[in-house]
């Protein structure tokens, strides 16, 4: 099956077909002709990445590297060594990003069929769908960094036009979406910014941006560190040591690095500066760190992911938690490499991903919004996984990367199935009584309640998610999240690293709050009683809504068996052990399988579940009965005061108003007025250059080229009006004239031909 | 001495290109005879079929895809088919497909619809192409001829209009005045070499050279007339007086066709006699070709007084006719560089891409008089050009281009072409006429943009008739105005490959 990866540039293509198609043609092909463009686009996507994923089955996780075909070479600049191709990469990595990226893109893009109908922009919304999707597979399936950075800002593009999508809103809302989308665009570059300095720094430090040339092994880690950190003991079998894995010629940016790294005392020379090696990578790490945190919004720039969620809600599930967000991640898990050989990055990195699914968290409980709070949530999950990639886990970290996929995709939908149902319950309410405005909000939890009974399916498969979301056994979520747990616990035990400790002991906590808010949220949407004239109304969404839910609810209940940890009673020997770290092995140097740990997982559920119960007392079916005070307010003051800063987002966009917003404004003025209008402006460009150059022209027009030149020019154009018209008389109309003039041309003709040998008998 | 050559010695098959012409041509004539008169459009169709066929296969050669034939030669050297005959070939059917276009409704809307107009034009066609393959002095007088009757009769076409016929009988009285000069001129150059093949010529000139006056004198005087009888048909000054009255009175859609075919005809006979004949002709060691001087004068003659005449006609046929006097005597420029040792293939390459330039450009603008132009033939002054830019913006930008083509302006093909030229006059060191052509080349913009000005600037009804035929004429040549100009390399890539001179 080998010729089969040669498909893969079809994974890229098949999205591109559908959006141009879409683009072009979408107000002709109406509603129904733009879904099945654009859903097939898509599924013929999907199908290829499953091909490919067969044909590295079938072929034993070899990985290939496949040239783009009809685009050549990129960027090639002999003269500097510079040589950059179109190339794909199908390894275990990439067709992993790839079956999450067009499966939940599929279910995602036949949910918006449902979720979009009506809208006007319809076509347009398609077209930037798979738009994303393109950028999205790029990115995953390129095989250097610059692809990948190309992907990685297209997604950018992408994330931020739909999130704006509804730019045209009338009102504040319109202006609500368009900020959003600014603002999630420009908080990005910061973090591109430090990607981009990241991906030039590699290409200085290795001439090449290639991740492995084609045809060259990733060398697998050597001997020596097996014995130091038997846990992380991978399932290679016949590893004799990175000698036997020797690369000769050249090679792409990972295995050089390996080599340098064996070999040590490798130096990277700036002109006349020259740094170590080791630290070099340090740098470059933390400025893919600091991409990562912008991509996959970690503290201190994960703010614009909330406001993201002024897109449409598909947008929101596949953009903003299952897809777009985990490239920061998967960018980490390629790079695995790199940051193995870092432990300050690794520290750095186990410390922010730690700390944002703590804070996130913990915003999440005081949240009101049903978006916002899932909005959080990711935030607090993809700091688990960023965590993960801290301490090493990389298998965990892509682990739970495809489980977050699944149920948060599926608890994005739910949302925007129960906002779709509210509407039309509002909708119709509004139809009966005129001039009805309660400041309603189809998004508010505190408008809804008892939508278990309007919406079973929603609320069925919402359960789902939540407690794979939650962590409880056996969901998916609990297989990811526990095989994190315990592999930051281990780095601390085993290694004595101070940042597993403290990864471990924060995610703890993240992971009681993940239990608690959506709990919380499930209790204040689905039980009790309507809270709302909308909410009584609600009804059930249309059944090309609720079936992507229901692939998702059981994606998301059984999805965690591709990774049993090893020491698992039964499903272990159902399943097989650690299954996807042995396929992600092939392709991620330092991945490894995860260990069983009866009394983690126990503490862990059991949490979890405590959680939960706290919750249900808490937001019992009669708890809400002012729309101002949560519940938990009332239960003590000093909670109040937790719920009140967990409401107002710990004031982080506050501060970084005041610290960063405000004074950038008024440097901006500053700059633009004083310096740019009054100075600039007014004196040098007014009064120095134009007055100046005004007068030079003036003396230049008036006296030079008036009085002298034009009236040379005016004389001499005279003349030529002159002898024109004296010509012209010889024209007379008359063929003799016109007979006499050849035969004095052809005498002239004959004397001048003859002239020189005239010349010569006359001796003139 | 006469041997008969066998049929396979003729090389028939390598005269492919001009023969299926010819064939093509003939059939129309004859199919003509069963088209309705109602139904002439059929035959403009047909005559596009046949000229079809014949680019396709002279473009197939061309671009060297197939060659046919084996060799060069055909008829035992009388027919030469080369690169340089296969541009020529190229240049004249474009010009002979767009002058079918912008025929097809202008003659019925002038009520002279006849199937005639088509069978003369091919012919003439026929006869350019017979030129530019010209490898004897003979096959120059004969496809001269045949160049030229069809487009007398052309000329007087919109019979009974006494200023077509006017224009006719001047133009055939006059040209065969000239055709007298051409062919004494054959006369004096085959008794100074004894022959009248191009390459025996050109064997010859040699022993001349180096030989008695008395065959200098008679080769040199052949030379000069040879210059006058082709000059007259590419209006070189002092042979143009025919052509503002024959421009003026001839149909409009017959001068589109002939300003630029009788033009190329006439420059491939020249490069064929003079460039490739007699390059060798020098009378003192070292110095350029004896008639190098001659060409020369009298391009800087014909620039001189073409564009300054242009400035003070207020009819655009006429001063398009000027303008089309002007133009040839940049080419001749080209010609004249030929003369200087080495540079004949690179002045036919010139002369080559400048004629391409030309065809387009000229073509086109007088598309757009035809498209103002009322049935009666009135209008075509150069105020009918008011307010065109308003009522057909299209038409109006078209021209415009044409215009700045015309002038030479770069981004158009009149640049491209204009610097071919003068970078051959420079390499041939013919610095005085170079200053003379970019001096005058500067003078023609009063009178172009004059055009602009008037469509852009100025009010009026700007009334205009454009069927799609001629629309598509004017596109194309629009387009191909503005490619040429813009990528310049399409031409020049081709024109590289072309070779003229014999030996090496």
């Amino acid at each position: 099956m080998e010729n089969f990866f040669d498909l893969v540039p079809l994974v890229v293509l098949f999205p591109l077909i559908g959006l141009l198609i879409n683009l072009f043609a979408g107000k002709q092909l109406g509603e129904r002709g733009v879904s099945i463009v654009a859903v097939g686009a898509s599924a013929m996507a999907l199908l290829v990445s499953i091909v490919l994923w067969l044909a590295q089955v079938d072929t034993g996780f070899g990985a290939v590297v496949v040239d783009a075909p009809l685009l050549g070479t990129w960027i090639d600049i002999p003269s500097a060594g510079v040589e950059i191709g179109w190339q794909f990469r199908v390894d275990t990595l990439s067709v992993t990003m790839m079956l999450v990226v067009t499966g939940v893109g599929t279910l995602i893009h036949l949910y918006a069929v449902g979720y979009m109908h009506g809208d006007e922009g319809f076509p347009r919304f398609f077209v930037y769908m798979n738009l994303f999707l393109v950028f999205m597979l790029v990115l995953v399936s390129g095989n250097n960094f610059l692809m990948m950075f190309v992907g990685w800002e297209g997604v950018g593009l992408c994330s931020y036009l739909l999130i704006g999508f509804w730019f045209d809103k009338p009102g504040d809302e319109g202006w609500k979406n368009s900020d959003a989308a600014r603002k999630a665009f420009i908080v990005n570059r910061i973090g591109d910014f430090g990607l981009i300095l990241g991906v030039l720094l590699t290409f200085w430090t290795f001439g090449t941006l290639d991740y492995y040339v084609p045809d060259e092994e990733p060398i697998p880690y050597h001997h020596a560190e097996h014995e130091a950190e038997p846990l992380f003991t991978p399932d290679i079998t016949g590893v004799d040591g990175a000698e036997s894995h020797a690369v000769s010629g050249p090679m792409g940016v990972f295995n050089q690095a390996e080599t340098w790294l064996t070999e040590g005392d490798h130096r990277v020379e700036f002109g006349t500066v020259s740094i170590k090696f080791e630290h070099m990578l340090t740098v470059i790490t933390l400025l893919f760190l600091l991409g990562a945190t912008g991509k996959s919004a970690q503290i201190p720039l994960f703010i614009w992911l909330p406001d993201a969620m002024a897109g449409p809600t598909p947008v929101s599930a596949l953009i903003h938690a299952a897809t777009m967000v985990t490239a920061g991640v998967y960018m980490m898990v390629r790079a695995n490499v790199f940051y193995h050989a870092s432990e300050t990055t690794s520290f750095v990195v186990t410390m922010i991903g730690a700390t944002t699914a703590l804070v996130a968290g913990f915003i999440a409980l005081g949240q009101w919004d049903i978006k916002r709070v899932l909005a959080y949530s990711t935030v607090s999950q993809l700091g688990f996984m960023v965590t993960a990639v801290g301490v090493g886990a990389y298998t965990a970290a892509m682990f739970h990367l495809v489980t977050h996929a699944c149920f948060k995709a599926l608890l994005f939908l739910g949302s925007g199935s129960v906002i779709h149902g509210l509407e039309h319950g509002h909708h119709h309410v509004a139809h009966g009584e005129h001039d009805h405005d309660d400041g309603f909000d189809p998004q508010d939890m505190r408008f809804m309640g008892g939508l278990r009974h309007k919406m079973p399916l929603t609320y069925w498969t919402y359960l789902v998610g939540t407690l794979a979301l939650a962590g409880i056994i056996p969901f998916a979520g609990f297989w990811s999240k526990d095989e994190i747990l315990v592999d930051s616990l281990k780095l601390g035990l085993d290694d004595g690293r101070l940042d597993g400790y403290l990864g471990f002991g924060m995610l703890l906590a993240a992971a009681a709050f993940t239990a608690f808010y959506m709990w919380r949220q499930v209790s204040m949407v689905f039980y009790g009683e309507p809270r709302h004239a909308a909410a009584e109304h609600a009804g059930e969404s249309a059944p090309v809504m609720v079936w992507p839910l229901m692939g998702l609810a059981f994606l998301s209940a059984v999805i965690g068996l591709i990774n049993v940890p090893s020491g698992f009673p039964v499903l272990g020997w159902l399943y097989g052990e650690h299954q996807f770290a042995n396929w992600l092995e092939e392709s991620v140097t330092y991945a490894h399988g995860g260990e069983f740990n009866w009394l983690l997982a126990t503490i862990a559920v059991a949490l979890a579940l405590a959680a939960i119960y706290v919750a249900r007392t808490i937001y019992n079916d009669r708890a809400i009965t002012d729309l101002e005070r949560d519940p938990l307010e009332r239960l003590s003051p000093r909670l109040a005061q937790a719920f009140a800063l967990s409401n107002a987002k710990l004031y982080w966009d506050e501060v970084y108003f005041a610290f960063v917003v405000h004074p950038y404004r008024r440097a901006a003025y500053t700059l633009a007025e004083r310096v740019d209008w009054y100075w600039w402006h007014d004196f040098v460009h007014e009064r120095v250059i134009y007055g100046t150059f005004n007068r030079v022209t003036r003396l230049l027009t008036d006296v030079l080229d008036l009085k002298i030149i034009d009236r040379a020019f005016l004389r001499s154009a005279e003349a030529v009006r002159v002898a024109a018209s004296r010509i012209r008389r010889i024209q007379t109309g008359y063929v003799r004239t016109y007979a006499l003039s050849v035969l004095f041309g052809a005498l002239l003709v004959t004397i001048i031909i003859l002239y020189p040998v005239l010349r010569d008998l006359l001796g003139i | 001495m006469f041997e008969v050559p066998s049929l396979s010695d003729l090389n028939i098959a390598a005269t492919l290109p001009v023969m299926s012409l010819v064939l093509g041509t003939c059939i129309l004539l004859l199919a003509d005879l069963f088209v309705p008169q109602e139904r002439k459009q059929l035959t403009a169709w047909l005559a596009v079929a046949g000229l079809g066929v014949s680019l396709a296969l002279s473009l197939l050669s061309l671009g060297d895809v197939t060659r046919f034939g084996d060799g060069d030669e055909a008829f035992a050297g009388m027919f030469v088919a080369d690169t340089f005959t296969d541009a020529v070939n190229v240049i004249a059917l474009v010009t002979a497909l767009l002058g079918v276009m912008v025929a097809y409704n202008y003659l019925e809307r002038t009520g002279t619809q006849r199937g005639e107009y088509y069978v003369l034009l091919l012919f003439t066609t026929a006869g350019v192409m017979f030129m530019g393959a010209a490898g004897d002095l003979v096959v120059v007088f004969v496809a001269l001829e045949l160049l030229s009757i069809p487009l007398y009769i052309l000329s007087g076409f919109r019979r009974p209009q006494e200023a077509s016929e006017e224009s006719a009988m001047k133009y055939f009285l006059l040209g065969a005045f000239a055709s007298g000069f051409l062919v004494y001129g054959i006369a004096l150059i085959y008794g100074a070499t004894g022959t009248t093949g191009l390459h025996d010529i050109w064997i010859a000139v040699d022993d001349i050279v180096a030989g008695d006056a008395t065959s200098q004198y008679l080769l040199l005087i052949g030379a000069g007339l040879m210059l006058v009888g082709l000059g007259f048909k590419v209006a070189a000054v002092p042979f143009h007086m025919w052509t503002p009255d024959v421009y003026q009175g001839a149909p409009t859609s017959v001068v589109a066709y002939m300003s630029v075919a009788a033009k190329v005809g006439g420059f491939a006979a020249l490069l064929r006699v003079l460039a490739a004949g007699m390059p060798h002709f020098v009378l003192d060691a070292g110095a350029p070709a004896a008639w190098q001087d001659t060409v020369w004068l009298v391009a800087v003659l014909t620039m001189l007084l073409g564009n300054l005449v242009a400035i003070v006609q207020n009819d655009l046929k006429r001063l398009l006719a000027y303008s089309s006097i002007a133009h040839a005597g940049y080419v001749l420029l080209a010609v004249a560089a030929a003369g200087s040792a080495g540079l004949a293939d690179e002045s036919a390459q010139a002369v080559v891409i400048y004629m391409m330039a030309y065809a387009f450009t000229n073509v086109g603008a007088f598309s757009v008089v035809i498209a103002v132009e009322k049935d009666d033939a009135s209008n075509t002054g150069v105020t009918s050009m008011r307010g065109l830019a308003r009522s057909q913006p299209w038409l109006a930008a078209a021209m415009a281009l044409f215009m700045l083509s015309l002038t030479g302006i770069p981004l158009t093909a009149g640049f491209v072409g204009k610097w071919f030229v003068f970078k051959a006059a420079i390499s041939a060191d013919l610095f005085f006429a170079v200053v003379v052509g970019a001096v005058t080349s500067l003078i023609s913009a009063y009178y172009y943009l004059r055009i602009v000005w008037y469509m852009y600037f100025e009010e009026g009804d700007g009334e205009a008739v454009i069927p799609w035929p001629l629309a598509a004429a004017i596109s194309i040549a629009a387009v191909g105005t503005l490619f040429l100009g813009v990528m310049p390399y399409l031409l020049t890539d081709m024109a590289r490959e072309i070779t003229l001179a014999f030996g090496g």
